[in-house]
């Protein structure tokens, strides 16, 4: 029994079943505060979970739209699991989505015109795989460097990043209301009285492909999806099998220990808000080539992005700052955003009681994080623990310091 | 003489519009002064908003408005020190947990109360003897609601509370050196559960100020971010309340001049994209904090959580 024991003391499944046991008491708890809440506004919360989950997974459209919801929450908490492993608190998503958005939109419609002014090269001989990838690299790009303002900022000139990336997410609404209005302005649009602020319409080669082979009818569904589950093995393999994530996670648990064993770490500050910028601003290239096929603004940053620069904090919290836990995590908050439609419909409970519930899994979450801290801190005052790979590869690091 | 009348009006609108940017980064610099970041202020501030909105809408009693939104306000500022002292959570992720709540809850709120925005009627402008009809100065400082003059009274009440009272000097102790407070017999975690509270507080009323002062009227995200710029002045202003109501009155004048934007464009005859004067004082916040960090010190303990026996 003893071995057994100690076995469970040290596995790592333990401490991840036991993170993943409080994540869902989080949002076990939110979700029964919702009950609550839908009981006070004189409605059956057992309908209205109902009316959510039909909403959500009720047929294959709405399961579609699900997915097609849990897209950018996915990249831009991909982003934030590298950006909070590095003691980074990004919390710019919106801004450099937007950004995102507009490098991609830019080269999609940029690839589309420039060959009309070249004599007989048809516009196919721009390969459809070809602008997909510039526009996704605009985007990853342009939101890197977006986020990078906010990581120089604070790297080199000790500005919370908290703040600088809340300024930048304005700034970049401001930008994009401005280029809307102007050089990206759809030419349609130009002579009329009262312009509506968006682009043009992407042609069909700069489009990411829709996914229908699973059903009959058409829906939304779009390959954007394909492209963040690889993002997130490719961030996963990052953070724990590379240098460059080990460094990043080092300067997260503790940037003067990091310090010590002779990690740059401004330098791993940027580099992690750099990816985490990149990845939001996937999504906002993402949204626009992959679902709306064109950039528009209603002048407010959600009327883009939807939240999501904000929901995916949620959704990657949830999937315990990992890549591949953000995936289903996103899913679930996607199906709660569009079940949130049904409950509003179904029985009269207004949406935005999904906000409120995405708040509380925030709070909830980031608040039980201290009783994993008093149970591992009780477990490793009694038996001498062995302490983690960390002082193993410091000498390799130190001599890598030294070249 | 046209631009006379602009710049009276810009620089009173200014003053009017600077009052909840006081109120909610009056109570954050109490917070933080102690340690303890609130990222929600701008729920806290809608949850006031509403609040205050709501008791008028029934009642028509301004007063109960106020009472209605400080009282929220606490209410979230206690959960955000319980939060934040007690369950020692992260404070910047945890603030926008609070926000969202804030954001969707009043939301939630008024669609199952009021559903339109209807217009209430809100704390009148003040008409003071003489001083009201002084020639341009009358208009600037002298013709506000009393929103307007209790917030920029609370800024040397601030001040003084911060700089010149025991409490002030536990607050700054809390936030400095919590070991060192502790050891002196000063309850760190009682401290910051009354300057969190308190700043609460504060952004309820900036929340008020806004439904049932300034715009007389509730809709979803009214504050459309104000909660975040009030959290940001309290950096650009270092921690000392008159240079946050500085900080505050540089970015109301802002909003004031973006108001009068095609006024101002007729009359000087130049063309600035409406879009590049709403991004100026982000621009400027930003610019001021790289100057600021490098001189200032913040309160060393910020955002650190205070635990007995922790070195």
């Amino acid at each position: 029994m003893a071995i057994v024991r100690r076995f469970l003391n040290t596995s790592k499944l333990v401490n991840i079943s036991l993170n993943i046991t409080l994540l869902l008491l989080a949002v076990g708890a939110a979700l029964l505060v919702g009950s609550v809440m839908i009981m006070l506004m004189d409605a059956d919360p057992i309908k209205a979970y109902q009316a959510l989950y039909e909403g959500a997974f009720g047929t294959t459209n709405s399961r579609a739209e699900t997915l097609v919801k849990a897209t950018p929450l996915l990249f831009v908490g991909i982003g934030i699991c590298v950006a909070f492993r590095g003691g980074v608190i990004n919390v710019g998503g919106e801004g450099q989505m937007i950004i995102g958005a507009l490098a991609g939109v830019w080269i999609a419609l940029s690839l589309d015109t420039v060959p009309r002014f070249i004599e007989n090269v048809p516009i196919n001989d721009f390969p459809q795989i070809t602008v997909v990838t510039l526009s996704l690299l605009a985007g990853f790009v342009a939101g890197a460097l977006w986020g990078g303002i906010a990581g120089v900022l604070k790297a080199y000139f000790g500005v919370n990043e908290i703040l600088s990336t809340i300024m930048l997410n304005q700034i970049a609404l401001q930008l994009m209301n401005y280029l809307l209005n102007g050089v990206l302005l759809d030419p349609e649009q130009k002579d009329r009285v009262n312009r509506i602020p968006k682009t043009a319409r992407i042609e069909e080669h700069a489009k990411l492909p829709r996914i229908d082979w699973f059903s009959d009818t058409p829906t939304r569904l779009h390959a954007g999806l394909i492209v963040g589950l690889v993002l997130a093995v490719v961030v996963y393999i990052l953070l724990w099998r590379t240098t460059l994530g080990y460094r990043i996670r080092a300067v997260g648990q503790s940037d003067r220990a990091s310090r010590y064993a002779g990690i740059n770490v401004k330098r791993q500050v940027l580099y992690s808000i750099l990816i985490s910028g990149g990845c939001a601003g996937l999504a906002g290239a993402v949204q626009v080539i992959g679902l709306q096929y064109r950039l528009q603004t209603d002048g407010s940053a959600a009327g883009f992005t939807g939240n999501a620069g904000f929901n995916g904090i949620v959704a990657a919290l949830f999937g315990g700052l990992h890549p591949i836990g953000t995936i289903p995590a996103s899913v679930f908050f996607g199906a709660l955003l569009i079940g949130a439609q049904s409950i509003q419909r179904e029985v009269q409970v207004p949406a935005s009681l999904i906000t409120t519930l995405n708040g509380l899994v925030v709070i909830f979450v980031v608040s039980s994080q201290i009783f994993i801290k008093r149970l591992t801190k009780r477990r490793a005052s009694v038996p001498p623990q062995p302490t983690p790979a960390a002082p193993k590869s410091l000498p390799a690091l130190q001599e890598e310091a030294a070249k | 003489m046209i631009t006379d009348i602009l710049k009276a009006s810009v620089a009173a609108s200014a003053i009017r519009l600077a009052t909840p940017y006081i109120f909610a980064s009056l109570g954050e610099t109490f917070g933080q002064r102690s340690g303890v970041l609130n990222l929600g202020v701008d729920g806290i501030m809608l949850m006031g908003a509403f609040a205050a909105y709501y008791a008028v809408f029934e009642t028509g009693n301004l007063f109960l408005g106020l009472l209605a939104a400080l009282i929220v306000g606490m209410l979230m500022g206690l959960a955000m020190a319980f939060i934040s002292v007690t369950l020692q959570a992260e404070q910047g992720i945890s603030g926008i947990g609070l926000y969202l709540f804030g954001l969707g809850l009043s939301e939630l709120l008024f669609q199952k109360t009021v559903v339109t925005p209807t217009p209430i009627d809100g704390f009148p402008r003040i008409n003071l003897p003489i001083l009201t009809d002084l020639p341009v100065l009358g208009e600037i400082f002298f013709h506000h609601n009393l929103l307007v003059y209790v917030a920029f009274a609370l800024v040397p009440i601030s001040a003084f509370v911060l700089n010149r009272t025991t409490f002030g000097l536990q607050i700054r102790a809390v936030g400095q050196n919590p070991e060192a407070a502790d050891a002196m017999g000063i309850s760190v975690a009682r401290v910051r559960y009354m300057t969190v509270t308190l700043g609460g507080g504060f952004a309820g009323l900036a929340g008020a100020s806004l439904s049932i002062a300034l715009l007389n009227i509730f809709q979803s995200n009214l504050t459309s971010g104000q909660g975040f710029i009030a959290v940001a002045l309290v950096y650009f202003g270092a921690w000392r309340p008159y240079w946050v109501m500085g900080g505050a009155l540089l970015f109301s004048t802002v909003n004031a001049l973006q108001l009068q934007v095609k006024t101002i464009e007729n009359a000087l005859g130049i063309n600035v994209p409406s879009e590049f004067a709403v991004m100026a004082p982000y621009v400027v916040t930003i610019i001021t904090l790289i100057f600021a960090s490098k001189r200032v010190e913040q309160p060393t303990a910020l955002t650190k959580p205070f635990e007995r026996g922790e070195s």
